[in-house]
């Protein structure tokens, strides 16, 4: 359970740093008065919808933390035989970084007030997005073509059912990034689109990264790297 | 006077929060049903969870009847007792009081308490609802599939949960996860705009502590909802993947019946600890918004303020954290590795201080205090007794080695149901009493709602006090009949008796108390906008029931805190949260 | 008033029931007072909590209850009270837990003396072994589980040849005698639950676990299963008999060993088939 208590202390600093901000020892029954008189009267100045995403992000971060310390507890078990990973999984990888500089362009482009910059990135993004999630399904179908099935063992089972979890949120990401595109099609003005497309490019370089650890998980360089810790450590 | 240090120069915001794009109903469709006002939501999901709470009232019978007279019922048999345990539990505790607490009071109060117009995102609220049904309805559904529901405990543990040996082994245990991870999605739907809510669409003015404890509670048990969820999908992803498609996550090596079985190499106690990490914090999901909303029945109806409020404050906080590090207490005698022991007992019987500490805070708001000994009050009363009971209990099974003999007796059983089933239904119901009046416009009748405190509150007692008692002894629990043995003497059989009986009694007393609900809705006393004189936002709305928007054409502005009960010098024995000072002469009136 | 009169009798009430309840642990057969006496300890002081917050809520609705003209005292802290509180709280914590820590330390210490003895349950009865005359107990493995060797024992290894094994569901021990139990299931969840030991802990497919204990009066006991195993989990039931050491090495004598009992079957098997040909 390391990795999640891991990420729990993550959240513990980020909520204690914010509550230390938020005067938790003022005396409030003293401070009656107008409004102006008390710092943090009102609510944050971030839009709301960031702030969700932001949160949602925490929950996603939550269940992948999950997903990793079921895997490095199951992993210890004698049975575990680790599945050679398909040579296709780094095109696949390059996609999606793709994808995200992709998106990351459409966000810049946004910044500058260039409608066509931000047609391609999103166009790009979502492009490269569906290439890599079929590429996820090449995978998979190559790895049971060699025998390697969801239940054969507990390493496969990980292995889909991970990539699973993370191609199903790319799949509502590109769900978010579909509504995004609808507005630029029914000619959205850009102010309303940067926040939009913020958020999207938010969620796309999350998913990267999450792909990214998975994908660390999965070849076992993340058992190295522990490893190499370890010995520094003792 | 304002002994901590700020810096004025921090930005205060405009003093209207940026206009929300108001979602206006247009038809009698989107007013009622798909609704997406807070607080509809709020009466859709209390309805709901109140519906299948009735089921979860009927099974307790059920079980209390074979309990107390085991053999006389023929329509009871071991399997669908296991069956009736297992969707008591699971239903009570997740789809009744987290959805009634957050889904209910937290969708109803959070805008309302900190002067908001409605939740953030009003479409994702409505949608969490229909989630939450189609979880409901998907658990409801398991009583008339081949099979029936599950029998595995509320806490499904593996391997058992999908070998045949247990009830509901085909269609039950799959529909049973498939509902918790609907209800997971629901929730996290909900969840997010609670939070968002708080953060984001506060009034001006309302700073965090100037939030009523209501607020704190709900919103520091969503914060941890949200993240412990996670750990219960994952748990139930992988169950289901044992299940279906043959994978061993949670499956060692196994022979059923003399046959073989396929699985192999798994772990049950990795799905413990998944399940606990979920487990535990979700005892504090349902406890902190009872803390939260009893702090604020108290304080109201004593007519004094809460006792210690940055204490509780931050008691709130701290059992929040907390409550990550202390699950393994569930699996003292799993197999784990015994010295994970020390670290959990230590964790856990640190949090009882923060907790203790709450205890205090509300019976001292009492002291020297004006008490109103109306019903709200009364509950909140029959709370902190079954609350500290309960709580103390926990004292014992938190240390280790005295979990040894009394994990899985009956004193488990009756510590839970003390600490999370009695004390938390009654705050929703004191609350209900509460905040009744401001949902219909009628109060609720006073002679059935005492009649009904006092049913509730010594029955249940009866009921669980002595169970305790029993688990000494040394009655495991989940058995249909106890049997033969050496140790159950007569006398056993005679209080399983008796606390059925009190059990059904208790049951009826909740039909006068849905009658009441529906006769008041008519015929109640009309209550005006505020008939307890309490001093937060939610009863200073310009309608009640707060109209649409909740408040007309300006937001409310907050000046002080939400406690200013029995201020020296002022008029009355309140001062709404929104009264402009007039002087500021009570400044270092205190501490 | 009349209220404040119900939420004392509460209390008292509650105390009395715990003095004069017919309902209390079973006389202990084991070495594990220890945890008896932590108990005691947190009754004392949990007991000491209840009685003194309810009676001092009761006091405060007898004294304070709403009159005409009455008026609650503003007071939103005192923080002198609330610290004292808190370490008076940290104080009795500390002397429930230190107690529990230091008997848990005994608990999972076992003696170098103890001897093994193996406990495995399936749906839904219990099976025994004791290990045979070279003290030790061959391996297992669920695999070699067949109606012949219903314990899963691994034929192949000499230590598990003379290993006794128990399935009448009733088992010996010799008192005063510190035993080490292994616990070992092969289908689902079980707990060995003998309520007069006090210890107990789950058994769990795919790995052992353990207790130990030294049993320090005779008897015969019940052995119920603690952990929800299915449809017959109240059903699943045993007897230990604890019993002088003369007494169980008599018994022990009659018990078949692991070799005897595969032997004995193989001959039948072959019987049967000679007589089919």
């Amino acid at each position: 359970m390391s990795a999640i208590v891991l990420f729990m202390a993550v959240i513990a600093v980020i909520v204690g740093w914010w509550l230390s901000q938020q005067r938790l020892t003022a005396k409030p029954w003293l401070e009656e008065g107008s409004i102006d008189d008390f710092p943090g009267t009102g609510a944050m100045t971030v839009p709301a919808a960031k702030l969700g995403l932001g949160v949602f992000l925490a929950v996603a971060t939550s269940l992948f933390a999950l997903f990793i310390s079921a895997y490095s507890m199951r992993m210890d078990m004698v049975d575990w035989r680790a599945l050679p990973v398909p040579a296709l999984l780094w095109f696949n990888t390059g996609v999606l970084v793709l994808s995200s500089v992709a998106m990351q362009w459409a966000y810049v482009s946004a910044q500058r007030n260039n409608m066509d910059g931000v047609i391609f990135g999103i166009c790009a993004g979502g492009a490269s997005a569906i290439i890599f999630l079929i590429g996820q399904l090449l995978a998979w179908r190559q790895l049971s073509a060699a025998g390697y099935f969801v239940a054969s063992n507990p390493a496969n089972s990980f292995f889909y059912m991970i990539t699973a979890a993370h191609g199903l949120h790319l799949t509502g990401g590109l769900v978010a990034l579909g509504r995004t595109t609808a507005k630029v099609w029914r000619g959205a003005e850009m102010p309303q689109l940067r926040l939009s497309v913020e958020l999207c490019v938010i969620y796309w370089h999350f998913l990267l990264l999450v792909w990214l650890v998975v994908l660390g998980l999965l070849t076992g360089w993340t058992d190295d790297f522990v490893d190499i810790c370890r010995r520094l450590l003792s | 006077m304002v002994d901590v240090p700020y810096e004025a120069t921090v930005d205060v915001p405009p003093a209207e929060v940026a206009e929300v794009e108001l979602y206006h109903p247009k038809s009698w469709w989107t007013q009622y049903v798909f609704s997406q006002d807070a607080k509809v939501i709020a009466i859709q999901y209390s309805l709901t969870a109140t519906a299948i709470g009735l089921v979860a009232l009927v099974l307790s019978w059920l079980m209390r009847l074979q309990l107390g007279f085991p053999g006389t019922f023929s329509f009871i048999d071991a399997s669908q007792y296991l069956q009736f345990i297992t969707m008591h539990g699971m239903i009570m505790v997740i789809y009744l009081l987290t959805a009634l607490f957050l889904g209910g009071f937290g969708n109803y109060l959070i805008p309302l308490m900190v002067g908001a117009r409605d939740m953030v995102f009003p479409y994702v609220n409505m949608l969490s609802y229909w989630v939450y049904l189609l979880a409901v309805i998907v658990l409801a559904s398991t009583f008339f599939v081949p099979g029936g529901p599950t029998g595995a405990g509320w806490t499904l543990y593996p391997p058992q949960a999908i070998l045949s040996g247990t009830p509901g082994q085909d269609w039950g245990i799959i529909l049973m996860l498939s509902s918790l991870i609907l209800f997971i999605i629901g929730f996290t739907m909900g969840g997010l705009n609670y939070v968002v809510t708080v953060l984001q669409a506060r009034t001006r003015g309302m700073t965090l502590m100037r939030l009523p404890l209501t607020v704190w509670g709900i919103f520091t048990a969503t914060i941890m909802a949200l993240l412990a969820f996670p750990a219960l999908f994952v748990a139930s992803v992988m169950m289901l993947f044992d299940r279906l498609l043959g994978t061993s996550f949670f499956m060692p090596a196994l022979v059923e019946m003399g046959q073989q079985m396929k699985y192999g190499g798994g772990s049950p106690i990795l799905f413990q600890h998944l399940f606990w990490f979920f487990g535990h914090p979700e005892v504090y999901i349902v406890a902190l918004p009872a803390f939260g909303i009893v702090s604020d029945l108290i304080s109201t109806h004593a007519r004094k303020n809460i006792f210690g409020y940055r204490m509780m404050v931050w008691a709130i906080v701290a059992i929040g954290a907390l409550s990550f590090i202390v699950w393994a207490h569930h699996m003292y005698v799993s197999g784990m590795h015994p010295h994970f022991g020390f670290f959990f007992a230590t964790t856990t019987l640190i949090i009882a201080i923060p907790t203790a500490i709450k205890v205090y805070n509300w019976v001292l708001t009492l002291w020297r205090g004006d008490i109103h000994l109306t019903v709200p009050m009364l509950f909140a009363l029959g709370f902190i007794i079954t609350f500290v009971n309960g709580g103390l209990t926990g004292l014992f099974l938190g240390n280790v080695v005295v979990d040894v003999p009394l994990s899985d007796t009956m004193f488990v059983v009756a510590h839970f149901h003390m600490v999370m089933g009695v004390a938390p239904i009654m705050v929703v119901l004191g609350a209900i009493y509460h905040w009744y009046p401001k949902v219909t416009g009628r109060m609720l009748d006073d002679w059935m709602g005492k009649f009904h405190f006092w049913v509730t509150f010594l029955g249940a007692y009866l009921i669980f006090f002595p169970m305790h008692y029993l688990g000494l002894l040394g009655v495991p629990r989940r058995y249909h009949d106890i049997g033969e043995a050496a140790f159950i003497t007569p006398s056993v059989h005679t209080l399983n008796a008796f606390m059925s009986v009190v059990a059904l009694i208790v049951g009826l007393a909740q039909m006068v108390f849905l009658f009441n609900l529906v006769w008041s809705y008519f015929k109640g006393r009309p209550s005006g906008g505020n008939p307890w004189r309490a001093t937060t936002l939610e009863w200073q709305t310009p309608e009640t029931p707060p109209g649409h928007g909740n408040w007309g054409k300006e937001l409310p502005v907050v000046y002080r805190w939400a406690y200013d009960y029995s201020v020296p010098g002022a008029k009355e024995d309140f001062i709404p949260q929104n009264q402009p000072p007039t002087t500021r002469a009570i400044q270092g009136a205190a501490t | 008033m009349v209220v404040a009169i119900i939420l004392l009798l509460v209390a008292v009430g509650s105390v009395l029931f715990h003095i004069y309840s017919p309902w209390w642990w079973t006389p202990i057969a084991t070495n594990w007072r220890y945890i008896d006496d932590t108990i005691n300890i947190t009754f004392w002081i949990t007991g000491a909590v209840f009685f003194a917050v309810i009676a001092f809520m009761a006091y405060c609705v007898f004294r304070f209850h709403h009159k005409e003209g009455r008026q609650a005292h503003y007071n939103p802290e005192n923080k002198k009270l609330e610290w004292w509180l808190s370490i008076g709280t940290a104080i009795g914590v500390g002397a429930m837990l230190a107690p529990g820590l230091f008997v848990w330390q005994q608990f999972i210490t076992v003696p170098a003396n103890a001897t093994e003895i193996e406990v495995m349950g399936q749906q839904w009865q219990w099976a025994f072994r004791l290990p045979g005359k070279d003290g030790r107990m061959g391996t297992t493995d669920v695999r070699h589980i067949s109606p012949e060797n219903p314990m899963g024992l691994n034929r192949d290894d000499p230590h598990g040849q003379d290993d006794v094994v128990i399935e009448s569901g009733e088992m010996h021990l010799p008192v005063g005698k510190p035993v080490k139990v292994l616990l070992r299931s092969v289908d689902v969840l079980h707990d060995f639950y003998v309520p007069e030991f006090r210890a107990k802990m789950d058994m769990v497919p795919g790995m052992v676990t353990y207790f130990w204990m030294t049993p320090i009066r005779t008897g015969t006991f019940d052995v119920l299963c603690a952990e929800l195993c299915g449809a017959a989990h109240a059903q699943m039931r045993a007897k230990v008999i604890v019993e002088e050491e003369s007494d169980y090495h008599a018994w022990l004598e009659q018990q078949k060993t692991f070799a005897e009992l595969s032997g004995r079957s193989a001959v039948t098997k072959a019987t049967y088939r000679s007589g089919g040909k």
